[in-house]
């Protein structure tokens, strides 16, 4: 199957590479025709490659555009109908809403656990001299790096099974929230450095505390920055799969991405009509999310650490 | 920093209240500056800002990690006589992985799962649509880079349900599309699935990073490049590749620490069927938290760390060593 791909990616350099040699490697008067051709025939390859990669990138979305509005709603992809009964279906569903609200706790506790430790310890990192602080830096990014969801399942499971932690959602808030702080602290101190020292000097000249300095003066302008990475951490839990998965096994606790593996009937056939519309009433804050932040601070706030 | 001139201004650490605003903006300025205190938080506050982040790191980051290098020396289990009393066993667990034919297979579909998708897919398909939007046009352009963006951001659970459907035995959207009936993807090509699945999950990345990269390129080089003759490809090769050498770096070893760690294939697969697609991070949820046991897991999962730990020390060294180029 690689090799679908591989055929594609080919396709895109040899037509680029024969479009451009005609073009530009021709005189004006002799081989005109045959320079022509050979852009038409290049430009041709490549727009074919191009519909064929719209076409790969687009087909596995199809489903969640159509089949929540799909009167039998099944694994195919069509549109046969209009309707809007599964969204009924799905305000009827007693999970539904449970675990959106679950989701909402795990991401919006993560979050702002994550905004404010991140938000102190960038700053402190950013101003104050503390020994060690570069040394601090790099292990923090090799960290964040390093030690994964993946990586580090077992010895978390165990350790909050034997903190009485299992199966509550806090736990799950610390261990995500942990997770996401070395690169908030990293994007977050990258913030602050850009901003000018000036403004906390001419605050403190006029005689004011450092308290009422971070308050009114710093707090202000490092919000967006508290902001960005906000979103990044709430887009982050929002997904999250693994954590809760492992760490909850009481449903009525389970987040919206574990919930959705739930909507199966006794004969292991999944609930179309619901989970198609839970995918979609999932999914529209995440992108919505993005395209704020995205227009806000033209920011690509996915995957760790900073490239 | 500013090279500093008194030695004193570096020793005095700008504590808390001390200087009185009296002395007024010229005496208080230059040594907060050359600190960087310009608060006058004082090293003892911010250490105190410092730490509850770095206890919640410590606590739920570098603990566990250490936890999985003792774990991974223990006969430990969640049921039966392990459970009781784990019992030390040294490298017995390390032992057992490197001889057992179900963890070779699961590294060596790890290795194609990382180069095939990653390495190679996400990559090359990455910077080809970077190269390509350079000079595409603006629908076209948008069109294509909204729908690699979605891939990349909606959440993993959705994601994998939306392959399945596609995939599916008897209406999947492919099956339809290319006229085939009753193939079941996910079972007969497992592999193949979760590689293109994940280079369709996150060209996206590649594909921004190149940009940036590729906006970084003078005009004027690839101007005079074209003016003596070379051809796409020659300024490709001569003018841009070596500009964007570094990116390309980065790039392949942030995607090589993502995919390493990838569980999304379990979404798709579940690791079958008959372990045929299961990757490291699926082969150490179904011995521990499946098949309960944690030593084993562990050590399983050190060795995955340690891979990190290697990939990410390069990454760090690289970005280091770029600064001073730069400046």
């Amino acid at each position: 199957m690689s090799t679908v791909a591989g055929q594609r990616r080919s396709g895109t350099g040899s037509g680029t590479v024969s479009g451009s040699r005609s073009g530009t490697g021709s005189g004006p008067g002799r081989g005109l025709g045959a320079g022509a051709l050979r852009l038409v025939a290049g430009r041709s390859v490549m727009y074919a490659v191009v519909c064929l990669l719209v076409v790969f990138f687009a087909l596995p979305l199809l489903w969640l555009v159509l089949t929540p509005f799909s009167p039998t709603p099944s694994y195919k992809a069509s549109l046969s109908g209009f309707t809007l009964a599964n969204f009924e279906d799905l305000l009827a569903n007693p999970q539904t809403w449970p675990s959106i609200r679950n989701s909402l706790v795990l991401s919006v506790g993560s979050s702002l656990l994550v905004i404010v430790l991140a938000a102190l310890a960038a700053y402190a990192l950013s101003r104050v001299r503390i020994p060690g602080r570069d040394q601090l830096l790099y292990a923090l990014l090799l960290l964040s790096s390093i030690v994964t969801g993946t990586a580090a399942m077992v010895p978390i499971f165990l350790m909050l099974f034997q903190l009485g932690l299992i199966d509550r959602q806090f736990g799950v808030v610390l261990v995500l929230s942990g997770g996401l702080l070395p690169a908030a602290v990293f994007m977050l101190k990258d913030f602050v450095d850009s901003i000018p020292r000036s403004y906390e000097e001419s605050a403190r000249v006029f005689g004011a505390s450092p308290s009422q300095i971070l308050r009114h003066v710093v707090l202000p302008v490092i919000r967006p920055g508290m902001a960005t990475v906000g979103v990044w951490a709430l887009v982050q839990v929002w997904g999250n799969f693994l954590v809760p998965y492992v760490l909850l096994s009481d449903p009525s606790k389970q987040p919206a991405a574990v919930v959705m593996y739930t909507f199966y009937d006794a004969g292991g056939q999944p609930n179309f009509a619901l989970i198609s519309t839970f995918a979609l009433v999932y999914s529209v804050p995440v992108v919505v999310l993005y395209l704020f932040v995205n227009r806000r601070y033209g920011f690509a706030f996915q995957g760790g650490i900073k490239g | 920093m500013a090279p500093s001139t008194s030695p004193a201004a570096d020793l005095a650490p700008a504590p808390g209240g001390a200087p009185a605003p009296a002395p007024g903006p010229v005496a208080t300025t230059p040594r907060a500056r050359r600190d960087g205190d310009v608060v006058g938080l004082g090293r003892a506050r911010a250490v105190a800002f410092v730490a509850p982040a770095l206890v919640l790191v410590g606590v739920f980051l570098v603990f566990p990690a250490a936890w999985t290098l003792y774990l991974g020396l223990l006969d430990y289990s969640l049921t039966g006589s392990g459970a009781q009393a784990p019992v030390f066993v040294g490298l017995g667990n390390y032992t057992s992985a490197l001889s057992d034919p179900a963890f070779a297979k699961s590294l060596y579909l790890t290795l194609l799962f990382v180069g095939g998708s990653a390495v190679l897919g996400q990559n090359v398909l990455g910077f080809s649509l970077a190269w390509y939007f350079r000079a595409a046009q603006r629908p076209v352009r948008a069109t294509l880079s909204v729908l690699v963006l979605l891939a990349w951001i909606l959440p993993g659970s959705v994601v994998a349900f939306l392959w399945q459907a596609l995939l599916d035995r008897r209406n999947g959207t492919l099956n339809a599309l290319i006229g085939t009936t009753d193939m079941a993807w996910a079972l007969d090509h497992p592999m193949a699935v979760i590689i293109v699945f994940n280079i369709w999950r996150g060209t996206a990345f590649s594909m921004l990073l190149y940009t940036a990269a590729l906006s970084t390129v003078p005009r004027s080089h690839l101007e005079v490049a074209r003016m003596a003759g070379a051809t796409r490809w020659q300024q490709l090769r001569d003018v841009v590749l070596p500009t964007v050498k570094r990116h390309i770096l980065t790039n392949t070893l942030l995607i090589t620490l993502w995919t390493f760690n990838d569980f999304s294939p379990y979404l798709l697969t579940g690791g079958g069927p008959n372990r045929e697609s299961e990757v490291l991070p699926v082969y150490i949820y179904k011995e521990a938290i499946i098949g309960g046991h944690l030593g084993y897991g562990s050590a399983i999962s050190l060795l995955l760390l340690l891979a990190n730990l290697v990939i990410a020390v390069v990454y760090v060294r690289l970005l280091r060593t770029r600064e001073p180029e730069a400046a």
